[in-house]
């Protein structure tokens, strides 16, 4: 696996200046608000896509991806990779996953600790899985392909749940950590799902973020979430993405960018998409926590995961 | 892989989870499975159903965002049902939605509450065909002038590339003009014309073009892009309707960018 990893590492002519990202806050690039973002002076943060969006031969979603990485980093966010299942990744859809990371060089590359496709069937949700040592070698397995396909780590995000497996034998955090020990993968750490997730299942937001690797977090997300009731009639989130970041999460944020420094962070909004000013406004929001920790002494202090 | 990780001895109990957690995504019918719950053994009927209806309304939203006019031309409510019974019966089967939905013609045509409105299903072909072009691979069009190199004498022979975003579609009704009329924002008047309509589609830059084909135009198309030599698509052409004009057909193909290459033949 090694021998891959070093032979798809062939150097090549970038097409792309580098744009770090570190530090940044950015969003998620919707195609409504390309011609605002490319009259934006100056420009500033970074943008998040989604890889199957881009996963076309040709035409718009290209040329729009193309000149938004030519001015910003760009964050590759995979969706429907099936990390999470038990089948054998599909291997015409990493095949396309790597073609992306080549083509735009993005300065983040994410998938989900989730899984979307079973036998023949592509359910477009994010799934969730029991935590067992079974699950843990699958899943390594997985991302062991994944990085050795691209040639590079990716960060694995958290999800968000609505129900547990009774046949678990691991924390989340235990699970997430295992993964981390043995594929070298990277964390990408989505803040609103903890809430989400602690909210449904009765746990501390702290307490799972004091248990959760952070050292290996390589970038943040945040988003809106939705109130609907469980059975019993409890409070049950749902991640809609489809408005502004909940005060609760802002905070949980604040107290992680404390712990770690300020991480490249992204606000998501993926449904009932605002103007560009409003989604603009909310990374604006999450810069501003990142810039009041700057000063703190893990500026510089850290190599974090996303290199 | 580190020799001390446990390895999964279990296969079956492995892929149990996804199997069990699929079968009723798609079937509002069945029960929740047994393998989750809630926290503390509560109940887990309204917390599967968050991720059944995830499933099912994200991949109607797809359905809508690649059928726009046959949306508009239905009402959300029937479109809605309507994409909700083929999403159950014909589920995606790629991870890329752009991909889904090359079924749903077919099954609209088959749809019984439908059957009022004939036409439809050949607006969701063309509304497919759009968003074939819209995600075809990039190439620069043949020039209009192009044919001028090679001789006449060999010019039925000559062979024609079409440009990967070219697709024809032939229809009995007028959907081009109904398609047209759906597409924009404007309110829909009443569309006169029931003249059977085929259409060009194609993308030559970065937006995709719908043109209206002549008589024996779609034809004459169809076996270009085939790689029928021009002389024999002609004589197709003409077979299909004695109104067929071919200077006419070439020029209006090549201006629309329907292809990449001409090539002089044997």
């Amino acid at each position: 696996m090694n021998g891959l990893v070093a032979a798809s590492r062939v150097s090549k002519t970038s097409c792309f200046p580098p744009h770090p990202v570190a530090g940044l806050a950015g969003t998620s690039f919707k195609h409504e608000h390309l011609a605002a973002i490319l009259g934006d002076d100056p420009k500033g943060g970074f943008f998040e896509v989604h890889a199957e969006n881009y996963m076309g031969a040709g035409g718009p979603p290209h040329d729009a991806l193309t000149k938004i990485r030519r001015d910003y980093p760009v964050s590759l966010h995979g969706v429907c990779m099936s990390i999470g299942g038990p089948r054998p990744l599909d291997k015409a859809h990493l095949g396309r996953f790597k073609a992306l990371v080549d083509r735009y060089e993005p300065a983040l590359v994410s998938e989900h600790l989730a899984w979307s496709t079973h036998d023949t069937t592509y359910y477009n949700d994010l799934l969730p899985l029991p935590y067992t040592p079974a699950t843990v070698s699958c899943v390594a397995d997985h991302i062991d392909e994944v990085q050795c396909a691209i040639g590079r780590p990716i960060l694995l995000e958290n999800p968000s749940t609505c129900v547990l497996f009774p046949e678990s034998t691991m924390s989340e955090t235990d699970f997430i950590r295992a993964l981390v020990r043995r594929t070298g993968c990277g964390l990408l750490l989505d803040v609103n799902n903890v809430f989400v997730s602690a909210t449904n299942h009765s746990y501390s937001a702290l307490s799972y973020l004091a248990d959760f690797p952070l050292d290996h977090v390589g970038e943040i997300h945040l988003a809106g979430h939705a109130e609907q009731e469980d059975d019993e009639g409890d409070l049950l989130l749902i991640d809609s993405h489809d408005g502004p970041v909940a005060d609760a999460v802002w905070k949980l944020f604040d107290i992680v960018i404390g712990r770690c420094g300020p991480l490249p962070t992204l606000i998501e909004w993926d449904s009932a998409i605002p103007e560009w000013p409003v989604l603009k406004s909310e990374a604006a929001a999450a810069q501003a926590i990142l810039d009041r920790h700057a000063d703190s002494h893990y500026v510089f202090g850290k190599a974090h995961a996303a290199g | 892989m580190p020799p001390d990780e446990p390895q999964s001895g279990d296969l079956s109990r492995r892929f149990d989870y996804a199997a069990a957690f699929t079968a009723g995504l798609l079937d509002p019918d069945r029960a929740p499975p047994d393998a989750v719950s809630g926290p503390n053994g509560k109940a887990a009927a309204k917390r599967y159903a968050v991720y059944r209806n995830n499933v099912t309304v994200s991949l109607i939203d797809a359905l809508a965002a690649s059928f726009p006019a046959t949306l508009r031309i239905t009402g959300a409510d029937f479109f809605r049902a309507m994409a909700r019974f083929h999403i159950r019966e014909t589920p995606p089967t790629s991870p890329l939605l752009f991909e889904y939905g090359r079924d749903f013609p077919d099954f609209i045509e088959r749809y019984e509450y439908a059957q009022s409105m004939p036409w439809l299903a050949d607006v969701a072909r063309m509304e497919r065909a759009w968003l074939d072009a819209y995600h075809a691979a990039d190439a620069e069009p043949l020039a209009s002038g192009a044919l001028a190199s090679i001789p006449p004498e060999r010019l039925a022979d000559a062979v024609f590339v079409p440009h990967p975003a070219t697709r024809a579609i032939r229809s009995r009704y007028p959907v081009v003009t109904i398609f047209a009329a759906n597409r924009s924002d404007g309110p829909v008047g009443r569309i006169e014309t029931t003249d059977p309509e085929d259409a060009l589609v194609t993308r030559p830059g970065l937006e995709v073009f719908v043109r209206h084909l002549p008589p024996g135009g779609a034809v004459f198309l169809d076996r270009l892009m085939t790689g029928e030599p021009l002389g024999a698509a002609t004589a197709a052409a003409l077979a299909d309707s004695t109104e067929f004009d071919l200077s006419a057909n070439i020029a209006g193909l090549l201006q629309a960018g329907a292809f990449t290459a001409a090539l002089q033949g044997e």
